[in-house]
């Protein structure tokens, strides 16, 4: 049954948003909807936006943010309202709170701690390189002494 | 009879798993040549009687055997021989088994190709190998056998859901696990240099072609699964951040990170313990894909076999995999020796970074994946990560890699000169700011990102031929010369170029695509007409047809340009009776490298009370270089294959010098 209905889901979710009759007469506002449509879940599909979806909750979900922006809200107030209708599962791009730092922050934290520890270890090929430079051109004690006894034998 | 026999010869493959890892195991560990030949005759006999399986389940469904329940399923007396055939891998258990046949069928070449391998390492590794197929042949018996009877077989089957009737569905599951697979002998690889203490050069030699051929074959199935799903799910998306395309191109990035790495390896013994994790990360990722797309716990378009209680066991499976590999790398990595040095400058420091900023993308993939099911699980709220996350996350990281990859060819090991490099790159730097200009001039003002891409995509094709030219300019060669260099360059470089350049054109194409794509759409009744983009598209009529195992609604619409006719085609709406759905049959006007992509929606009545027809119609920009992108790198990972340095031949003569002296070192 679960199968079934992912199916049946997978093809409702078929076709797109540009449906003429209910575009917003202003060309501005409906492709800012448009932007708009596509960090939005539509919550009954697998895992597709409502810009995509031609699924009837995606198509209701539309029209609310056309009106939205028509009114002239902002995109965050828009968002707060879905979130508050139908969860933040409906935002396609999580928030940035406490609860997804994780999520936000991970790659980026590999990606500085990674360039640290290069830069560490190339720090280390400096002071090995400067060291053996120095080894080669001076002689430690004992093998200045043993050069010493050569030289004289 | 038949499917009994495939169920016997399942059976048979796993007793022969089992024997291919006990003997070879004792082969390795009694040092007996006669037990680890025994070992790699059993890794051959269970490929064959996997085959053989495969075989009794493909007989099952040309002859719509309909007491076989997977046959029952997925199968009906209408299907097109076609696709009666790729039916065999279009159920979980079907690709499963599918699965273990790439599994045995790579466990088996590696026992008998490769010769070159010394006894140790290779027993060891044909054991590993073994145990993966323990595991795999184990759960297709046990838990997923396709060949199973019913007591009660229907007189017609359920047929394969519509979707996946498509020739391009049909080719990309076959290249999707080769590739996947092609990862466990890497990881059978890795994980027995951590058993034998031996990550070397002559090691990241044997472990290239393998990682490149499982690359290659990946590279192409991803392409094709994208393809598929930019021309059968009918919206015109290419890629959409789902979670089982991120299972797919997980185990794609490793493998990418792993043929950057194991060339330090190889060429400066340096990176061994980055490239023998790389090597089990790969596989591992392969498996968690699996487990994702099978077990359902992430909701997503592809997802056409999901099972829970399969999950559990994959999932299992996976952590026992996984598991043993990394606790090997945990006790054995710290015994592996440095190899040589570099300074922060050099072509190796360039490919550490390349591997840096991959490995922190596919964390970001990777988070981005499973972050819902952590979320769901720790605070049980339910979230979404979706492409703006990936826009945000992955895209920069990989911008950065991009940025540095043309300099990387141009740096020679050990100690480079940064500026030398940069002086070289001058036009190619140009013409990417061009393009960039230009895309923020003409296509789509204000789209920093799409000319970013486009700039991008310039700079690696330039970067990468620049290099080509200064190999076969440098030092002031005639015009004769030219060619005779150009004729000897190895196939390795000529592999690398063309896969860089093969990035480029993806990232060419996929900025061109984001940025300049028009879309309309229109209510039509026939003998209408609409624009897009410069092209007059007329609905000339729409008619019924009736397919093999499905009645349509096909339209005509013919396309025009400037009064000029161009193309006609034909968008249909088809209905298939034996499962139920509709589904939408995109048109495609292939207009040079761009498409113009049509789609018939479903009808309507006018206010006339005539019929009328939803028509959608896109203009992709130079779409294809989004396939042809990928096909280039594939290419370039074969051409790099045929190289005469990575033989299997090869290191065996390599191999054949200093085995003696450090057997007897041991």
């Amino acid at each position: 049954m679960k199968r079934l209905l992912a199916i049946a889901a997978a093809l409702l979710c078929m076709a797109a948003a540009g449906d003429p009759g209910d575009q917003l007469r202003n060309p501005v506002q409906e492709a800012h909807a448009r932007q708009l449509f596509r960090e939005i879940r539509c919550i009954v599909c697998q895992s597709e936006s409502i810009d995509e979806s031609d699924a009837d909750l995606a198509h209701d979900v539309r029209q609310l943010v056309r009106q939205d922006v028509a009114a002239g809200e902002t995109d965050a107030q828009i968002k707060a309202e879905l979130v508050r209708r139908y969860g933040e599962f409906i935002l396609l791009q999580p928030r940035f709170s406490l609860a997804n730092a994780v999520l936000w922050v991970t790659p980026f934290i590999i990606a500085v701690a990674g360039i640290a520890v290069i830069a560490f270890a190339s720090a280390g090929f400096r002071r090995k390189a400067r060291e053996s430079a120095k080894g080669a051109d001076e002689l430690s004690p004992a093998e200045a002494a043993r050069v010493r006894t050569l030289i004289e034998e | 009879m038949i499917a009994e026999f495939g169920s016997f010869a399942l059976v048979l493959a796993f007793a022969l798993s089992l024997a291919q890892a006990g003997l070879s195991a004792a082969g390795r560990w009694r040092l007996s040549p006669a037990l680890s030949g025994a070992g790699e005759g059993a890794a051959a006999g269970a490929f064959i009687c996997v085959a053989a399986a495969f075989a009794a389940l493909m007989f099952a469904f040309v002859t719509s055997d309909f007491s076989v329940a997977n046959v029952a399923a997925n199968s009906h007396t209408d299907k097109p021989l076609f696709y009666k055939i790729t039916g065999v891998w279009g159920s979980h258990e079907g690709s499963m088994l599918l699965w273990c046949l790439a599994l045995t069928a790579y466990g088996a070449v590696m026992a008998l190709a490769g010769r070159g391998l010394p006894m140790r390492l290779k027993s060891s590794a044909v054991a590993v190998q073994g145990l993966l197929g323990v595991l795999f042949v184990g759960y297709t018996v046990f838990a997923s056998n396709p060949l199973v009877r019913l007591n009660d077989p229907p007189v017609e089957g359920h047929s394969l859901n519509p979707l996946l009737q498509d020739p391009f569905l049909a080719l990309h599951p076959p290249f999707l696990y080769a590739g996947y697979v092609g990862m466990s002998v890497v990881f059978s690889l890795s994980l027995a240099a951590l058993i034998e203490r031996r990550v070397d050069a002559a090691w990241a030699r044997w472990v290239r072609p393998w990682a490149l051929a499982a690359w290659s074959l990946l590279t192409v199935g991803i392409m094709l699964g994208s393809f598929w799903s930019y021309y059968v799910l009918g919206w015109g998306g290419w890629w959409s951040w789902d979670p089982v395309e991120n299972a797919s191109f997980m185990p794609w990035l490793a493998a990418t990170a792993l043929l950057h790495s194991a060339t330090v390896t190889e060429k400066r013994g340096a990176l061994s313990g980055w490239t023998v994790f790389l090597g089990l990360v790969a596989f591992t990722f392969s498996m968690l894909g699996a487990f994702l797309v099978r077990s359902g716990v992430l909701t997503s378009v592809h997802a056409f076999a999901i099972d829970p209680a399969r999950g559990i066991l994959l999932l299992t499976i996976l952590g026992v995999a996984a598991g043993a590999g990394f606790a090997m790398f945990a006790w054995r990595a710290p015994q592996l020796t440095a190899g040589g040095l570099f300074a922060p400058v050099s072509r190796e420091a360039a490919l550490v970074l390349n591997n840096l900023f991959i490995a922190a993308a596919t964390a970001a993939v990777l988070f981005g994946t499973l972050f819902p099911l952590i979320r769901q699980a720790t605070t049980g709220d339910a979230v979404s990560v979706g492409p703006p996350y990936f826009n945000r996350t992955f895209a920069p990281l990989m911008a950065a890699v991009l940025v540095m990859l043309p300099f990387a060819p141009l740096l020679p090991w050990k100690r480079a000169d940064l500026l030398g490099a940069a002086q070289r790159l001058w036009a190619a730097a140009g013409l990417a700011l061009l393009a960039g200009v230009a895309i923020v001039a003409l296509a789509r003002p204000g789209d920093a990102v799409s000319a970013c891409g486009a700039a991008l995509g310039v700079w690696l094709i330039g970067g990468t031929l620049t290099e080509l030219v200064e190999r076969v300019r440098g030092g002031g060669a005639k015009a004769g010369e030219v060619w005779s260099r150009l004729a000897r360059l190895p196939r390795g470089t000529w592999g690398m170029s063309l896969a860089h350049i093969g990035l480029g054109v993806f990232i060419l194409g996929a900025a061109m695509e984001t940025s300049g794509r028009v879309e309309s759409a229109k209510v039509l009744a026939p003998g209408d007409s609409t624009t897009v983009a410069g092209y007059q598209l007329t609905l000339d009529r729409v008619a019924p047809f009736d397919g093999p195992n499905y009645a349509a609604e096909r339209a005509s619409v013919s396309v025009m340009r400037n009064g000029a006719r161009v193309c006609s085609a034909d968008p249909e709406r088809r209905f298939y009776p034996a499962n139920q759905q509709t589904t939408s049959r995109v048109a495609i006007c292939v207009r040079g490298l761009s498409d113009l992509y049509l789609v018939l929606g479903e009808p309507r009545a006018a206010a006339s009370g005539a019929p009328v027809w939803l028509v959608r119609a896109y203009w992709n920009p130079w779409v294809r270089l989004i396939w042809a992108g990928p096909l280039l790198m594939a290419l370039g990972g074969l051409v790099s294959l045929s190289d005469r340095r990575l033989r299997l031949g090869v290191p065996r003569r390599a191999a054949h010098a200093p085995a003696p002296a450090l057997e007897a070192a041991e």
